[in-house]
Formats: C-alpha cells, sequence, structure tokens
C-alpha cells in the first residue's frame, strides 16, 4: 500500500517536473491570443469599444479587463466569434458602445473641404489625401468607415455613405427554406 | 424566386419509395403462397400502424401531415418489418415494433433522412430482445391453415411447441449442439428443402427478383447486394470448405433468413447507410461479415438486423475515409 | 483519324427541344430603336468610356476602352448618335444596373474604316492585341477575353473547339455551324496558328447531324490535323473541362487553366468572332442568338450588341401566358430581372417561360441520402454533403469536401428526388466565402495601415524631440557665445517654453502682415464662396474666430 503511494506520488512529481519544464521551454513568444482575437476584430479602429483601436481591445479582452460584446463593427457576428474562441457565452452588443451600422465610408464634399488636415490626421488608417489649404479626399477602398474623421471636420464636409451593392460585390442570398415537412 | 436548373427529372421520394414497395411484391407473393397467407394481413397491420404512428408523431411535433405520409417511406418500413418478423406474431407485437421503428427510431431524430440507423432493424433488434419467444416461433411452410394462423395473430391459445418449429438457420445451429451431429445429418430429418427451409428458400430468388427490378430502375447501386452476396459467399465458402460437417454450405447461407433481404432491401436503405461507391463496398461486405459470425457464432438465429446497426455506426468513418476522387484531382481524395 | 473518345462520370439527359428553334435560318434582327452599351462586359472587367453624349459613332467604332488584364474593348455595334451615358440594368442574376452607354441609331448602319490583320506580318502579341481591340470574349456564356486564354499559349497540343451546346433548347451554335461552317472552321484555324497546336478537334454532340455534317464537309479540305468529332448528347458534355475530357481524356482540375495540360477550348461562335476580326478587322459587334420557349415564332436571330431584349422579344412573339424568360438554358441560366437588359456577348438563347413549359418544383423534402446527385454529378463530388455543410454555413468543411469545384451544372439538382434547389446553396456558400474573403483582405490592409500609422507618428515624436533636443542646444550654445549669460535660468532648463514662446511671437507678427495668398485672383462667385465657408467654419468654432484674417 505504502509503496504504491509512494510509487504513485513519485510519477506526480516526475511528470509535474517534465510539464513545468515544458510550459518553460517551449513557451511561445508573443501572445497568441491577442493575435487570434485581433484577427477575429474588424480592423475599423473606431475606438468604439472604449480602446484605442482593435489591437488594444484584443488585448484587453484576453486580460480579462474588456468584455467579448463591446465591438459594434464586427456586429453580432463577431461576438460569435469571439465566444467560440473564448469558449464564452454569447451575448448581444453592449448598447453604451454603439450598435450595428451598414458599412460605410466616408465622403468629403469636395466644394466645401477647405483643407485644414484635421481629418487626415485623425484617419486611423491614412485613408484620406490632401495637403494644407488643398481639397481633401477619401481614397474609398482603403476607409474603413470608422467615422473618426466626421467630427473633427470645421467645416462639416465629410458625411458617411453606405457602401452600395455592386455586380461585384453581390451575392447569392441563402436559398428561402421551402422545407414543408421533415418526416 | 426560383434559380436554374428550371427542369427537373419527375423523380421524387414517392417514388423511389413505391418502386421499393413494387419490388417487395414478389417476394410477398412468394410467401403469402407458399408459407402463410397471413402475412397479408401482417402487411395490412404494419401499415396501418405506421402510418397512424407517423401522423401522431407529426401532429406532436406541429408538422403538415400530406407530404410526410404521401412518401410513402413509413410503408417502406412496415413492410419490411412484417415481412422479417415471425407470420404467426401477435397483432400488438408486429404494432408495438411498428412504432418503434417509426416513432422513436425515424421521429426522434428529427424524421425522413436524418436518422442514423436503419428504423426496421432496430425495430427487430429489440422486439428479439424483448420478446425472444415470440420472435423465434416460424411455421414450416404450409404447416397451418389460414384460420389457425388469423387465430394466432389475433390471441388466443399460443401452444408455442405444437406448432412452432423454428427457422432453418436456427435449426442448425442448435442441431449442431448434438452430439455427432453433422449440417448434412439435420438438413436430412428436418423442413429443410433443397439448400434451405423447405418452402422459405422459395423467398430468396423472390427478393433477388425485386432487387433486380430496383437496380434496373437505378434505384440502388450494384455495390451493396454485390458487396453484401459475395462477402457472405466468401467466407461461408471458407468455413465449409475447411468442414463441411459442422459449417453450412453458402448456398444455404446465401438462401435463408434476412440474406437476400438484406441484400437488396435492407442494407440498401439510402438513409442510414455509406453513400461513396468505395464506402457501400466496405459498408455491405463488413455487414456480411459481422452477420455470419453472428449466425454462426452468436447467441441469435439471424445475425443481420444487429450487424447493420454496428455498420450503422460506422458509417461516417467509412464515407469520410472513402471520398471519391474529384474530377481532376489527382490521387488526391476529397475529405 | 479516329480519335478516341473519353467520358466523364455523371451527367443527365434532360429531354433537348432544339427542334423548335433549329429548323429555320438566321435571321437578321431589324436595327433596334436604341442600343444601350454597358461599359462592364463582365463581373470582373470594366471599360472607360470614350465618347460623349450627343457625339456621332459608326458601327464598329471604339467607344470603351478595356481597363486592367481582364478588360476588352467596347464598340458601337450601330452608326448613330450617342445620347446618354447613365446606369441601366445588365444581364446578370443580381438585375443590378451599370454605367452604359446609350446609342439611338441613325438606320445607316455605316462601317467604320476596318482593315484586315496580315496575321505573318505581325508578332503574336500584336494579334493578340488585336483581338483585345476587337473586344473578343468568348460566347459560350462566361464572356472570358480570348486574348487572355490565348495568352498562355506554350506547349500546346490540342485546340479543341466547343460545339457541342448541350444546353437544352439553345440551337444558335447548331445554326451557325450549319450556315457558317467555313468561317468557324477558318477562325479555328487562326486561334491554332495563334497557340500553336498541333491538332483541332471539334466536339459536336450527336444530335446534331447536320451540323457535324456541315463542319465535316468544310474540314475535309483543311488536313488531317483538324477532325470533327461527335460526342454522345449527354449534358453537361458542353461543359469546357468536360469536352476536354472527353475529347483528349485529360483532366483540368478546378482553378487550372487547359494551357497547364497542353490543352486549349473555345466556342465555335468565339472562332467566329476571332475570323471576322481578323480576316475583315470586324469588332464583335453582334451575335446569334436563340429565341425559343413559350414564343410564336421561335428560330435563332443575329443581334447587334446592346438591342434591349424587350425589343427582340417582339421579333419572337412570346404567348399570353408566359411569366418569366430565361436567359442561357434551362439548367445554368438566370432568370431575366428586366426587359430592358441589353443583349451582351456571352447571351446565347433567351427562353421564354411558361408554367406548363417549366412548372414550379413540388415542394422541397429533406435529403435522404439517396445518392442520386453523387451519380449525376459530373465533377465526381458528393453534392449532398456539400448541400449539408453549405445549408449549415459550414463553409470551411464545404470547401474541404472541394465546394469550388463545382460547376454549378445543375445535376444534381434535376435528379434529386427530394427536389432540393441543391445549386442555390451552393452559388450561396461560394459568394459568402469570396465576401468573406474580401472583408479578411479589406480588414489585414486596414490593420496593417493602422499599424503603420502608429508606427510613423512615433517615429515623427521621436524626430521631432531630436530636433527639438539638437536646436535647444544650438540655441544654447548661441546665448552662451553671444555672451549673454544672464539669460532666465528657466529658459535653460526648458528650452521647449523658450522655443514655444519665440515661435508664437514670430507667427504673431506674420499674421497681422500676411493675407492668405491663395485668395487673390480668384472669380467673384469662388470669393463669394470662400466668404460663405468662412461664416460657417466662425460660427462652428468662435474660438478661431479671431485669428481668421
Ligand atoms: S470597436 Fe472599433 S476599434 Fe474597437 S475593436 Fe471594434 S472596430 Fe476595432
Ligand atoms: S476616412 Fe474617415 S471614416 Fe474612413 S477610415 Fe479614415 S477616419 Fe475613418
Ligand atoms: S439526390 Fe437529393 S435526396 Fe438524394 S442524396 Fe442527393 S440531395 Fe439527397
Ligand atoms: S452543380 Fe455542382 S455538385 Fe451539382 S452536379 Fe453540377 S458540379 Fe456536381
Amino acid at each position: 500500500m505504502l509503496t504504491a503511494l509512494l510509487i504513485m506520488t513519485g510519477i506526480a512529481i516526475v511528470l509535474g517536473a517534465a510539464l513545468g519544464y515544458a510550459s518553460i521551454r517551449f513557451k511561445v513568444e508573443g501572445d497568441p491570443l491577442v493575435e487570434k482575437i485581433d484577427a477575429i476584430l474588424p480592423q475599423t479602429q473606431c475606438g468604439q469599444c472604449g480602446y484605442p483601436g482593435c489591437k488594444p481591445y484584443a488585448q484587453a479582452i484576453s486580460n480579462g479587463e474588456a468584455d467579448i460584446n463591446q465591438c459594434p463593427p464586427g456586429g453580432e457576428e463577431g461576438i460569435r466569434k469571439l465566444a467560440d474562441l473564448l469558449g464564452r457565452e454569447f451575448k448581444p452588443l453592449s448598447e453604451e458602445h454603439g450598435t450595428e451600422k451598414p458599412k460605410s465610408v466616408a465622403r468629403i464634399d469636395e466644394q466645401v473641404c477647405i483643407g485644414c488636415t484635421l481629418c487626415i490626421q485623425a484617419c486611423p488608417v491614412d485613408a484620406i489625401v490632401g495637403a494644407a489649404k488643398q481639397m481633401h479626399t477619401v481614397v474609398a477602398p482603403l476607409c474603413t468607415g470608422c467615422e473618426l474623421c466626421v467630427a473633427p471636420c470645421p467645416v462639416d464636409c465629410i458625411s458617411m455613405v453606405p457602401i452600395a451593392e455592386t455586380v461585384e460585390t453581390w451575392k447569392w442570398k441563402y436559398p428561402v427554406h421551402e422545407l414543408r415537412s421533415a418526416a | 424566386m426560383i434559380n436554374s436548373p428550371y427542369i427537373r427529372k419527375p423523380a421524387s421520394v414517392q417514388g423511389v419509395m413505391l418502386a421499393v414497395l413494387t419490388a417487395l411484391i414478389p417476394a410477398i407473393i412468394v410467401y403469402a403462397s407458399q408459407i402463410a397467407a397471413v402475412v397479408l394481413v401482417n402487411l395490412a397491420i404494419a401499415t396501418i400502424a405506421a402510418l397512424a404512428g407517423e401522423a401522431l408523431v407529426l401532429k406532436l411535433r406541429g408538422r403538415p401531415l400530406a407530404p410526410a405520409l404521401s412518401d410513402l417511406s413509413a410503408v417502406v418500413t412496415a413492410w419490411l418489418l412484417a415481412l422479417c418478423f415471425p407470420p404467426i406474431l401477435p397483432w400488438w407485437a408486429t404494432v408495438l415494433g411498428v412504432l418503434i421503428a417509426i416513432v422513436a427510431v425515424k421521429h426522434l431524430y428529427g424524421g425522413l433522412g436524418q436518422n442514423p440507423f436503419n428504423p426496421a432493424m432496430v425495430a427487430y433488434c429489440a422486439m428479439i430482445v424483448a420478446f425472444p419467444s415470440l420472435m423465434s416461433q416460424w411455421p414450416a411452410a404450409g404447416q397451418l391453415d389460414f384460420a389457425t394462423q388469423l387465430g394466432l395473430v389475433f390471441g388466443g391459445a399460443r401452444e408455442i411447441d405444437a406448432i412452432a418449429s423454428a427457422t432453418a438457420l436456427d435449426t442448425i445451429k442448435t442441431g449442431l449442439r448434438a452430439a455427432g451431429a453433422t449440417v448434412q445429418s439435420i438438413m436430412g430429418e428436418g423442413n429443410f428443402g433443397l439448400v434451405s427451409g423447405r418452402g422459405w428458400e422459395w423467398l430468396a430468388p423472390a427478393y433477388a427478383l425485386g432487387g433486380l427490378y430496383l437496380l434496373a430502375r437505378g434505384i440502388i447501386t450494384w455495390h451493396m447486394p454485390a458487396a453484401f452476396l459475395g462477402a457472405l459467399a466468401a467466407i461461408s465458402a471458407a468455413f465449409w470448405l475447411a468442414d463441411p460437417a459442422h459449417y453450412a454450405s453458402p448456398l444455404f447461407h446465401l438462401a435463408s433468413g434476412g440474406a437476400m433481404l438484406g441484400a437488396f432491401f435492407i442494407v440498401t436503405d439510402p438513409v442510414s447507410g455509406a453513400t461513396t461507391p468505395r464506402g457501400k463496398l466496405v459498408f455491405a461486405a463488413c455487414i456480411a461479415l459481422v452477420a455470419y459470425i453472428i449466425r454462426s457464432f452468436g447467441a441469435f438465429p439471424e445475425g443481420v438486423a444487429f450487424a447493420v446497426l454496428l455498420l450503422n455506426i460506422c458509417v461516417p468513418l467509412i464515407d469520410m475515409n472513402t471520398q471519391p476522387r474529384v474530377f481532376g484531382h489527382r490521387g488526391d481524395k476529397a475529405r | 483519324m479516329i480519335t478516341r473518345l473519353f467520358s466523364f462520370k455523371g451527367g443527365v439527359k434532360p429531354e433537348s427541344h432544339k427542334n423548335e428553334s433549329s429548323g429555320t435560318p438566321i435571321q437578321k434582327a431589324p436595327l433596334p430603336k436604341r442600343l444601350v452599351i454597358p461599359l462592364r462586359q463582365s463581373i470582373r472587367s470594366t471599360a472607360r468610356c470614350l465618347v460623349a453624349p450627343g457625339q456621332r459613332v459608326l458601327k464598329g467604332e471604339h467607344i470603351g476602352e478595356g481597363e486592367g488584364g481582364l478588360g476588352t474593348s467596347v464598340h458601337a455595334s450601330t452608326s448613330g448618335t450617342v445620347v446618354e451615358i447613365a446606369p441601366s440594368p445588365m444581364a446578370h442574376a443580381s438585375g443590378l444596373e451599370t454605367l452604359s452607354i446609350v446609342i439611338e441609331p441613325d438606320g445607316e448602319d455605316r462601317w467604320i474604316d476596318h482593315t484586315p490583320l496580315d496575321l505573318h506580318s505581325v508578332s503574336r502579341e500584336e494579334a493578340l492585341a488585336w483581338l483585345r481591340g476587337c473586344g473578343i470574349v468568348g460566347m459560350g456564356g462566361a464572356g472570358f477575353p480570348t486574348h487572355v486564354k490565348l495568352g498562355g499559349g506554350r506547349g500546346i497540343d490540342t485546340l479543341v473547339i466547343n460545339g457541342a451546346e448541350c444546353e437544352p433548347w439553345i440551337t444558335c451554335d447548331d445554326r451557325l455551324m450549319r450556315e457558317r461552317a467555313p468561317e468557324v472552321l477558318s477562325g479555328a484555324m487562326i486561334l491554332r496558328e495563334l497557340i500553336g497546336a498541333k491538332q483541332v478537334l471539334v466536339g459536336i454532340e450527336d444530335n446534331k447531324p447536320e451540323a457535324i455534317a456541315a463542319m465535316q464537309a468544310a474540314a475535309s479540305g483543311l488536313g488531317d490535323d483538324i477532325s470533327v468529332v461527335p460526342v454522345p448528347t449527354l449534358y453537361p458534355a458542353g461543359g469546357e473541362k468536360q469536352l476536354i475530357r472527353v475529347l483528349t481524356g485529360v483532366e483540368i482540375p478546378q482553378g487550372k487553366l487547359g494551357t497547364d495540360f497542353g490543352v486549349q477550348c473555345f466556342n465555335v461562335g468565339t472562332a467566329n468572332a476571332v475570323h471576322r476580326a481578323i480576316r475583315f478587322g470586324e469588332p464583335l459587334v453582334s451575335r446569334v442568338i436563340t429565341l425559343t420557349g413559350n414564343v410564336a415564332r421561335p428560330g435563332n436571330y443575329e443581334v447587334l450588341l446592346g438591342t434591349q431584349v424587350s425589343e427582340l422579344l417582339d421579333l419572337a412573339g412570346p404567348k399570353a401566358d408566359t411569366d418569366r424568360y430565361i436567359v442561357g438554358g434551362p439548367m445554368m441560366g438566370t432568370e431575366l430581372q428586366s426587359l430592358s437588359v441589353p443583349v451582351s456577348k456571352g447571351m446565347n438563347c433567351i427562353i421564354a417561360a411558361s408554367p406548363a413549359l417549366f412548372p414550379p418544383p413540388p415542394p422541397e423534402l429533406p435529403c435522404i441520402r439517396c445518392g442520386a446527385c453523387a451519380r449525376a454529378c459530373p465533377a465526381d463530388l458528393q453534392p449532398f454533403e456539400l448541400y449539408w455543410f453549405s445549408r449549415a454555413k459550414n463553409f470551411g468543411k464545404a470547401q474541404e469536401y472541394h465546394l469550388f469545384d463545382c460547376i454549378e451544372c445543375g445535376c444534381c439538382a434535376f435528379v434529386c428526388p427530394s427536389r432540393i434547389p441543391l445549386v442555390d446553396y451552393y452559388r450561396f456558400a461560394k459568394g459568402e466565402i469570396w465576401a468573406r474573403e474580401r472583408e479578411l483582405q479589406a480588414s489585414d490592409q486596414a490593420r496593417e495601415r493602422f499599424e503603420f500609422r502608429n508606427f510613423r507618428q512615433e517615429r515623427e515624436k521621436e524626430e521631432k524631440a531630436a530636433k527639438l533636443a539638437a536646436k535647444a542646444a544650438e540655441t544654447r550654445a548661441k546665448l552662451a557665445e553671444s555672451g549673454e549669460a544672464a539669460a532666465p535660468a528657466a529658459e535653460t532648463e526648458d528650452p521647449k517654453k523658450a522655443l514655444v514662446a519665440a515661435a508664437l511671437a514670430r507667427a504673431k507678427q506674420q499674421q497681422a502682415a500676411v493675407t492668405p495668398k491663395n485668395t487673390d485672383g480668384l472669380t467673384a462667385d469662388v470669393q463669394a464662396e470662400i466668404a460663405n465657408i468662412e461664416a460657417r467654419r466662425e460660427k462652428l468654432n468662435p474660438q478661431d474666430a479671431d485669428k481668421a484674417p
């Protein structure tokens, strides 16, 4: 009996030591979890989550400081994916952080723009081109629709326009389910 | 909006099921005329029970009745069960068996197309485990007159030993336990015909005929029947050649019990079976092997039902590993 | 030469319905009242408009310049006046609009000057550019630019000319081969020369004996290495990959081009267009289209590209109970969303559908895993597995089961006894996967740009700090030099503050002296506008107001 106990304890110690060593020896550089979370976030970089960009929010989720339902651009699908990744329960988007909107891009009214460069400084992805006192414009394919440029504009010439469906982005809808019976 | 293709072959689930029912008719005729006419009554009982059971569950599940009832899949299950059960099984046992198949196996798993197990075979196994004696009373062909058969089906006295004998498979199995008995000596005395049970053996070609009809109609493919019968013949031949005194001939095995019914009607159930061509071969051959082992060495006289269930479990595994080569892909299989 | 035929697995045999429209010769459609020529020739390619409203154009005049690698030129289909350039629906399942040039024909149908191209005096590249300039694309439906397909042409052994036309109802290729076999073969010989193929195989389904006879007669004088091969009638034998398989035994996997396997395939209509482009220098401005189905006068018509379907239909006379129109064949076609859609290069057939001819499918039942679909699938897929995964939106699994090998031929849905619209699920799943791919790319790009911006801001801050420090050191040195040792202690401690103060003083001086330069010499309304904006700005930012000049 005693020998059995001793042997078991011995095995436990040896295995524990091996595991401990392995966890140090094979420690992965960086924090893959943050990367994985960041990969799910939409990269709109809008800050609506309360963090200065998607990566900081990812960091905060992984540290357990932030909840998973704070990113409005990611929407329900994003929350679902985060819930899947982290093995948590799905919860609806938190209202204080905003609501899910159709994807839009910023457009500068070029007649009104005074060339103040304030929007350039606000844009997190450098999607606005222009120079001081020159007309500015948004490079639509690069714009993430974060709306950060809207507020700083002194002459209110930036508006958000929803992206229209084109032949290139059109897709087939989910077939209407006419399953009249499952018997 | 309806999208292409705008034309469809006039195929329907109902059509498929109707073809299966049609294919069973030759066997039913042989059964009724050569063995026991009461099978027609059993078929009717089973059909009514199946439709009633299906209607009931659909009602409870809040689904529309008409499409499901008219697809005839419940009737196919009912007929297969009625043909598998002994003809003199009391009516309530037939009803119970059918309800197990329809309610528990088909609908609890989500209805048509969703059940991982063959409903008829689950019901058959459940019944044989629950009512072993009732399920092993088989009259010899033409032994009982129609009134007696009816009396047995609808209650009344059951003088079991007096009326019932066992199936050919059972007779051989129990007979071999006696010292010095050989297959030949047993077959020489009892109710045996040319290769198997007298009268019963004629069912086999009738089922095969129906099976050929299904093959011709393209309802089933050749893979499953061929693999099943081939494997059964091969393994029984191997044992028979090694020891003809204690193992029955391949012909006996092919003509006895549920072999032919199984090969063309049960193993080929699409819903619970393997779907890839190679998968079908593996699936059916494995059923034959397991069935032979149960027949020859197991506690039950017939093994097809158990073998089918056992292999039903393996279907996802079989399918996954036998995906056919996709057009244009070399060697690498779809997975 | 006897060609050994191969076969592909699966396939179905729908009723062919070819006789309705194949009996009468190709008729020339009258000049339409209006032509609508989309600048987007396919989903992937657009063209830049070269004309302006009011401009007069001649037939065959270059009115749109193809953009990007897949772009091809766009031409006016007849002579007339450009009336507007406006969005108009295009022939696509979405029914979405695209920018189009609207031309009002002048009735003269006058050609622009065009000259043939002498293939022997130009390089291969020039010849391909010529085809691009003539707007030649595949005319079997997909509309893939021919010069791109010819582009990789090295080591090609076999040129396949596709005259199979396996879809029911369509007969435009059949008529074309019967009536213009020499032209089609001349185009085939040009294509062959351009890719350097050793042999030419023309595959025609054996339900078109007249076309086979006409083509064989035309081919007899052209040498041994061109042969017209009847292939068994089995849908989809006219699918490019299937036809190549039947004629040569080569299987081309998804995502690969025939060139990698020494085979290339062109439609007979394309061959005819190539013939006209090279031998006459004519750009592609018309095509043969089958009008059939529930119509009084089914047949084939040679139609100017850009003719609106509504005008075309008058030729055939749809019957009263026609409820919709199908573009393409019934197996792979799409429903027409609007009758103002113009005829495009890839439009081979319009079928008037009535409930009697194309009854709506009975209700869908659950899949019974019968495997009928798998037996019919020419791509050797397991359609019910794909269906299951697509329906559950399990796209990863669907891709693992080779969703993208599906050619959307519709055989599986055609045979399914449960009448499941299988192909709809595949289209949906493919669309979702592509959309996700696009989103992922966009978000990766955004992440990169965001990270770069952060990095840049960081760097700028550092550079600024470094500059500041250098300047401060300089100032201090200067101060020390000029002997002003009595500088306030605070300034030496905080060089930044000193700089800021100096800059502020300078700015004040300047502000007083300078007025904005770029407002000089502007027109009165611009001045007014600027004043306007400044007023708004003042209202918005009162604290700025005093600074504004
Ligand atoms: S809310 Fe904005 S910044 Fe925050 S994670 Fe979502 S997209 Fe990124
Ligand atoms: S342009 Fe405006 S809305 Fe678009 S990414 Fe930049 S700041 Fe955001
Ligand atoms: S044909 Fe239809 S019912 Fe049969 S397996 Fe395919 S999808 Fe399922
Ligand atoms: S549509 Fe796709 S899955 Fe269906 S038969 Fe054609 S290739 Fe196969």
